[in-house]
Parts: structure tokens; sequence; C-alpha cells
């Protein structure tokens, strides 16, 4: 097996076959051809969905051009987030400042698309040249009357996570604002869905059902308004820890506001988030509910799965997404398909999250942090993978070695979460690992499928 | 036709242009044994990639400085070259594309003062270095792909023994089924071509055996270096910068160097075969001159359906010169023709090939973005778009055909073997074009004519 770059080899753990002691949360090493990407990233991905809010890039075209429309994050109404703003700063925009530009920009577009909030990103250049951001969005709030709120994701300063925190502290200035009186005490707010396929209003649909009131989607189908009264709700359900779990802290030391982790992922995790919402609220009647839908759903969903299971028994699996509690639920969807999971890693899983991952995945398992197209390769011709998750950069890793994959990142047009979803998971791995364009492959050829 | 005036405006929406670093990976990419590298922080490089990978569904691996803050602040170089070394312990590449961003030239990194402070410091064999300053505030992926090229043969090209069956193609950012046509023509001419670069195995290659560190294919590295005794240069594209790889050529080596139009459509292929003809002495071959007839005979045979159908072209300018002569020609109006691009030459090259085609000139216009496009979209009252995949929801709201050509093709199977060159390309597009326009007949119709 090709080896892993020296400064790389404590970022690789081979569960049982070693003590744990994986590092994590460090600056990607330079030549390593990371698949992160960087600081603005992060703040944008998390804040996308905000559906009639401005987002606007302060910088040269590249940041804006390349995020347009990015995520599949629907809307049930406005959809200006599908839009890419930019300053598209020119030389001379650097040379003598891009803040005149930036108020300008600011005006035209609030006149032209009346947002409810604008989001202003600060890229690398705006870091290195000093444009005062704070300044611009203060005084364009002030002269329209919506918040104008800077977003401090220079690309640089730091990883993916530096920016997942910039964006909580962009909406937490939004948060406190709006008016709470009629929201009900069985009430909760869904951070981290980013209704991917509209997977946010199936899981809003379950808490409906079992009676608890959803005051602001964080940020799946996000609204500015509901963001302005986000605190008002007894609960924060968090998902993708990694992205929104700094608001969860920051309205619990403002505003008492509790916070529970789940994952909507696969039946045992969107079960779980079911039960636990209802247990936290301790109301027998919303029990009685959840225990009702989960019976009913479950009754639908695990007859439908015997078929996948029986095909895809002793099928082996690799997992590559952007934050590690993702793997969690997909390690369990997978075992529960008779799957084997041979490889886990992540851009920016925290040493917890991978400590836990290492307690629950076989013997010889690989668990990895921020890795590369290299190690990826290498993992996946040792480990004889059937399936590859993760997003579009590992796609064509997959498919070169004749591996079957599933999108599970922002382009996926099924919904993955949710009850249903475990069914079109199993559909989409299935129709990849049962293809018969494999048998033309080289690797097939080679006699190592099976 | 309703003229509306270009808007002015200051914020950019929905840019038609991509950043100057992403047009000089894709052109380090068409180098054999080449890695792009990308002087800037990690999220650079892993757009750029996602952004590729979409459009070629191939690998593309961009190596990064991935700076981070105190780099900024202290200045990239120790990144840079613990990057170059990382790089070359990986993937062992024969060369090594250096793009700045606009981070490091905001810095004021010295690229060029670390690359030779590195040579000094690393022993052992070193992949060849080449570096071109791309920040994104300056110029689109255009320019990043031109000047990258231009470095290339500024800093590899020599002079050898005289080749005088070989010609240099320059071809521009044209897809891999274009490069592998081009290969073929010159090959039926009995020449030897030089093309850079050449994405035609890199970015569209087979189902391998084991995974390639870095896919096979490629302009060949001692090619590259005696560019400088061929016979000729033929560069495609009439609005790169003045100093390009070609003209490189011509002032150091005295290669010839004749710039011309994209070959698309009748008339600027017929240029480019007799650029051949004349280069190889042979008349073109049989072959070609049946696919020549052949095209001129659908032409006629599917005029009716296309005629002063009035068509919005956008994208790089210079693909956006060959679309519009080619539609012209065709008997398409051209209503509008935008790029993101300022080279301050779209309109004077628009009207120069399509002169004697059409009753009026459309209406031409540089540094336009889609909010733009669409906006001036409303009083032209278009029969189809043409052009790369992000016009699509402007053709959605017309709910007129968006013919897809060029880059990027990020909602449809096979982008990287769209052929747009020559008498070959032309045929494939023509057909698209009226066969877009018989079908959106044929589905607006309560008939559903079953006979065109």
């Amino acid at each position: 097996m090709e080896a892993a770059l020296d400064e790389r080899q404590d970022q690789i753990h081979r569960t049982g076959e070693q003590p744990f002691n994986l590092v994590c949360d460090k600056d990607s090493l330079a030549g390593a051809v990371s698949q992160r990407a960087c600081v603005f990233c992060g703040s944008r991905v998390v804040l996308y969905p905000i559906a009639d809010a401005l987002h606007l890039v302060h910088g040269p075209i590249g940041c804006a051009v390349y995020t347009w429309d990015i995520r599949g994050a629907l809307s049930s109404g406005p959809e200006l987030h599908r839009l890419s703003f930019s300053t598209d700063l020119q030389e001379l925009d650097v040379i003598f400042g891009g803040e005149k530009k930036l108020y300008a920009a600011l005006t035209e577009l609030i006149k032209r698309h009346s947002p409810k909030a604008a989001f202003v990103y600060a890229t690398c250049i705006v870091g290195i040249i000093g444009d005062d951001m704070e300044a611009i969005c203060k005084r364009v709030e002030a002269e329209t009357g919506i918040p104008v709120i800077p977003v401090k994701s220079e690309g640089f300063m730091g990883n993916k996570r530096a920016g997942y925190t910039a964006a909580c502290n962009a909406m937490a200035r939004l948060i406190g604002t709006g008016d709470t009186s009629t929201i009900s005490p069985h009430s909760i707010n869904i951070l981290g869905d980013f209704n991917l396929a509209g997977e946010i209003w199936m899981i809003r649909d379950y808490f409906k059902k079992i009676g608890v009131e959803v005051v602001a989607n964080i940020t799946g189908d996000g609204r500015v308004a509901d963001l302005q009264r986000a605190h008002g709700a007894a609960l924060n359900v968090v998902q993708c820890s990694g992205s929104t779990m700094d608001l969860a802290k920051i309205m619990e030391d403002d505003y008492g506001v509790p916070s529970i982790r789940v994952s909507y992922f696969g039946v045992e995790d969107m079960a779980q988030a079911l039960y636990d919402v209802a247990g936290h609220f301790g109301d027998a009647e919303i029990l009685r509910r959840t225990q009702e839908l989960v019976k009913g759903e479950l009754e639908v969903l695990l007859p439908k799965l015997e078929f996948y299971k029986k095909a895809l028994t002793g099928k082996k699996a690799a997992i590559y997404v952007g934050g590690s509690f993702k793997a969690f639920s997909l390690v369990k969807a997978f075992r529960l398909l008779g799957m084997d999971v041979v490889m886990v890693g992540s851009q920016t899983g925290t040493e917890q999250e991978y400590r836990e991952l290492a307690e629950i995945t076989d013997p010889g398992t690989i668990i990895v942090d921020d890795t590369n197209p290299l190690e990826l390769t290498s993992f996946l011709e040792e480990k004889d993978v059937d399936i590859f998750v993760g997003g579009v950069k590992e796609r064509p890793i997959a498919y070169k070695l004749g591996v079957g994959f599933c999108d599970h990142n922002h382009e996926r047009k099924e919904a993955l979460a949710g009850f249903s979803g475990m069914l079109n998971f199993s559909e989409e791995v299935y129709a990849s690992v049962m293809s018969p364009v494999w048998r033309f492959t080289e690797r097939f050829q080679k006699g190592e499928a099976k | 036709m309703t003229r509306n005036p270009k808007p002015n405006y200051i914020s950019t929406t929905n840019a038609c242009k991509l950043c100057t670093p992403l047009g000089a990976s894709l052109a380090f990419k068409g180098i054999e044994g080449a890695v792009p590298y990308l002087h800037g922080s990690q999220g650079c490089a892993t757009y750029m990639r996602r952004y590729i990978i979409s459009h070629f569904n191939e690998p593309i691996d961009i190596a990064s400085s991935s700076l981070s803050e105190k780099h900024a602040v202290y200045g990239g170089g120790p990144n840079l070259k613990l990057g170059l070394l990382n790089v070359t312990k990986k993937y062992a590449p024969k060369l090594i594309g250096i793009a700045t961003t606009c981070l490091t030239e905001t810095i004021g990194d010295d690229v060029s003062l670390f690359l030779k402070e590195y040579d000094r410091e690393v022993e052992g064999d070193k992949p060849l270095m080449v570096q071109v300053s791309t920040p994104s505030y300056m110029g689109t992926h255009m320019e990043g792909f031109h000047n990258a090229v231009a470095s290339v043969v500024d800093t590899l090209a020599t002079k050898d023994e005289a080749s005088p069956d070989t010609i240099n193609i320059l071809p521009g950012f044209v897809s891999p089924a274009d490069i592998r046509y081009l290969k073929e023509v010159v090959a039926d001419f009995e020449l030897q071509a030089t093309i850079l670069p050449d994405i035609s195995e890199t970015m569209d290659g087979v189902a391998a055996k084991t995974y390639d560190k870095i896919q096979p294919g490629g302009t060949p590295l001692a090619a590259i270096k005696t560019m400088g005794s061929n016979l000729a240069t033929l560069e495609f594209g009439h609005t790169m910068a003045e100093k390009s790889g070609g003209m490189i050529l011509k002032e150091r080596f005295q290669v010839a160097c004749t710039r011309m139009a994209l070959p698309m459509g009748i008339t600027a292929s017929d240029r480019f075969f007799a650029a051949l003809a004349s280069l190889s002495g042979k008349a073109t071959p049989i072959k070609h001159t049946l696919e020549r007839g052949r095209l001129v005979d659908s032409y006629v045979d599917g005029h009716k359906y296309i005629y002063g159908k009035k068509a919005i072209v956008y994208g790089e300018e210079d693909l956006v010169v060959g679309l519009t002569a080619f539609l012209a020609e065709i008997g398409v109006m051209p209503v509008l023709c935008a790029s993101g691009g300022r080279s301050g030459k779209l309109a004077a090259k628009i009207a120069e090939a399509t002169a004697d085609l059409l009753p009026e000139p459309p209406q031409v216009f540089e540094g336009m973005d889609f909010f733009e496009i669409s906006e001036m979209a409303e009083g032209l009252e278009p029969d189809l778009l043409v052009g790369h995949a992000k016009g699509y929801p402007l053709a959605s709201k017309l709910e007129i055909p968006l013919i897809r050509v060029g880059f990027p093709i990020h909602d449809r199977m096979g982008g990287q073997r769209i052929l747009h060159l020559g008498y070959r390309g032309a045929q494939s597009l023509f057909d698209l074009v009226v066969n877009a326009m018989i079908a959106k007949k044929q589905s607006d119709s309560p008939v559903g004519y079953a006979y065109m």
C-alpha cells in the first residue's frame, strides 16, 4: 500500500490495531491535496440556505462563482439564496480598498431584491486589504433598516470549522430580536439540517405529528424572521454538530435554551432523535404519538429493506464526509443492511467523534481525518471496497477504481434523511453496487470484485 | 428588435466568468506528468477541483500551499516549499505548474525568489517548475489559461534542429474531443503537431486498471522543449494578451505564428484547413472534404428550420466569436453576444467574422453577468441560448432551448466529449441547433408533427 506522507501518519487510525491516538482539527498539510475547502466555504454552506437573505461575497469573483447554487438546499418560498452575488473586486479596488464598492453593491442589491437581511462574506483578500466591513454593514443597516451582518470568513483564517463558527456568530446577531410570545412550550429549533432534497420538510412533518412546534429551521429552508425569534424555542435539536453546535452554545449561554444532538440518518438514529425530543418534554401524549409514528414508519420500511439487505449483505463500504456526525449514522445504516464499513473519515471531525467511531467500528477499520485522493485510493484498493459514500470530489476516485458511489453531500436529489430516506439510501447503494457496468471495468476483470 | 442600453451595475450577479487560477490549473493539467499547484489558501484548490470534476467527471488533483493566518502575515514561502516537497514525494511529477492566487499576490509573495531558494535548498532530482501570476482580481479564467500556456512556452521552449514536419497548435481552452479531432486532422495532413495544452487524455481518461496518480497523456515535455524548432504555430483566438505562447515562439525563435479564430463553422474551418494545406503542401484529404460536403448538404437540408431564429450567445470571448460566426453562417441571428471577459476586442472580432452575413450586427458586450444578460434578453425575444450550462436558469425562465457548449456543463453528461471544432464539430452543433428548434416546435404544437 502507498504510504501516507509522514506528517499525515498520526491522522490515520486503524481500529483495534493500535491505541487510539488520532490527531485532528489541524491545518491541512501543504501539498497534500486536502479534500477540505476553507473558512469561507464553511460559512457559506451553513448560511447559504437562508432563502430570504441576500448573500453578498466581498472579494474577487472566484469565491462567489464557485458557490453559485452550490447546494441542493430547497426553499418553500423565496429563492434569493440561489443567486450568486459578488463585489467582483478588481485590481484598483485591491489597491485603493473595496469599501466604496461594497457599500454601492450592497445598496444596489438591497434596493433591487428587498431581502429580509444581508450577509456579507469576507474572503481572503478582504482580510489583507483591511476593508472595514463592520462599518460599511452598520451604515447600510442604518440606511436600509434591515440587518446587515458581516461574516468573518477570510479563507485563510483557519479551516472549514472556523467558517462554521463565523456563520454561527453571524446568525447569533439575528437571534433575540423577534417576538416570541406565541411560541408553544413544546417547541424546538432544528439546527444543522440544510433541506437537501427537501429533508427538513420531512423532519418537520415528523415533529408536527408528535405535537412539537418547530420555530426556526437553521438553516434549511431558513427565514430571517424565524431566526430572529429562535430564542423563544424550548429546545435546540442539533444535527451536523460541527456546523451549528457553536450557535447552540451561544443560545444556551445567552438565552438558556438547552440543546440535544441528533441525527436523522438511518432508522435507529431517526427514531432516537424523535424519542430524545419527546423525552426532553416528558409529555405523555408526545411520547405516545412518537411511539405510534415510529411504529407506523417501521412497519412500512423494514419489510422493504429486507430485499436490499439480502442483496447487499457482506458488501464493503467506505465513508468520507464533511463532518463526522454523519459518519456515525452511516456506519449504523450500513450495518442495518448487513454491510461492513471498512473505512470512515471526515474533513472536520473532532477527537471525541473519532474516538467514538473507533469504539463502534470493527477491528481493522481505517479511521482518517482530512485525507486526500491518493490516501483514499490506497484505502479503497486495500479494502476492496464495493461502495464509497462521499461528495463530488470523491466520486471520480471511486469510479476510476471501478467502485460504486453514493453522493451523501450537497448534490443529492433524493432525500436520505428520515425513515423514507433510509429506503432511498438503500436503493441508491443497491443501484450502484449491483449495476452491470462494473463487469466491463478492470477491477471486475481482475477478479477482485465479488 | 428592441435595443436596450447595456445595464451598468456595480455588483456582479451570477457571473459569466471564472477566476484566473482555474484556467491556469486546466492548462497545466494538459502537460505530461504535471501537477497544478495553487499558491494560496486551501479553499481555492478545492473549489476549483469540485467545479472541474462536475464537468469532466475525472479526477483532478490540484495541490495547494494551504496557507493559514500566520503565513499570510509572515509570507507563504515556507509553505510553498513544503507543499512542493510533498507533491514531489507523493506524485513524482515531471512538472509542477504553480499559479498564484489573490491572497499571495496581495501579500506580495515573490514566487520566483522562493523557487530559486527551493532549487538551492532541496537536493536531488526535482520536477520542472513553471509559474504564472494569476490574481483573480485581474481577468478571467481565460487570461489564466493563456498566461499559463505562455509561461510554459517561456520557461521550457528551446530551439533544436529544425523539424519541418511539425507544427505547434495552441488551441486555447477547448474540449478533449476537440483536441482528439485536431490530432486526427493534423495526422491526415501527414504533419506532426505539438498541441499545447493537451487535455484529451488527462481530462477524459479511460476506466483504468489502477488509479493513476497523474493521468497519462498531456503535451510531452520533450515536444514542448523543441517548440522553437517547429515549422509554424497556429494559435486559436484573438482576445488573449499580446504576449501569448505563439508570440513568444515567434519573437524568440522566429517560428511563424498565425493567429486565427477558433475553427467553428465552415468559414473559420476552411481557414484552418487552408493553413494546414499550405504548411503541409498537401491538399485537404478526401475524408475531410467529404465531411465538409456532408456538412454543406445538411446546412441546406436544415436551413428552413432555423433561418432568422434569434440567439443569445455567451461565454468566453473567443468561443463567443466562434459560435457567433457559426450561427450567422447557418442563418441564425445572434442578437446578443456577451462575455464576462474584458479584452476590449470582442465587438471588433465579431463584426469581422459576421460582416457579410448579418443584416445588422448583434449587440456585443463585455464584462457581462447573467443578471445583465437576463435583463437585456427581456426585449430581445430570443429563440435559443447558446453557451455553457450556467445559462440554464435563463433558458428555463424564457422557456427556450439551451444549446450546451463550452465549459462548464454541470447538468448533463459528456461535457468533455462535446465537439466544437472543424467540419465535424460544426456538423454536431448544427444538428443540435436544428433539432432543438424542431423539438421546440413539436412540443409546442397541439398536433405533434411526426414528420419535420
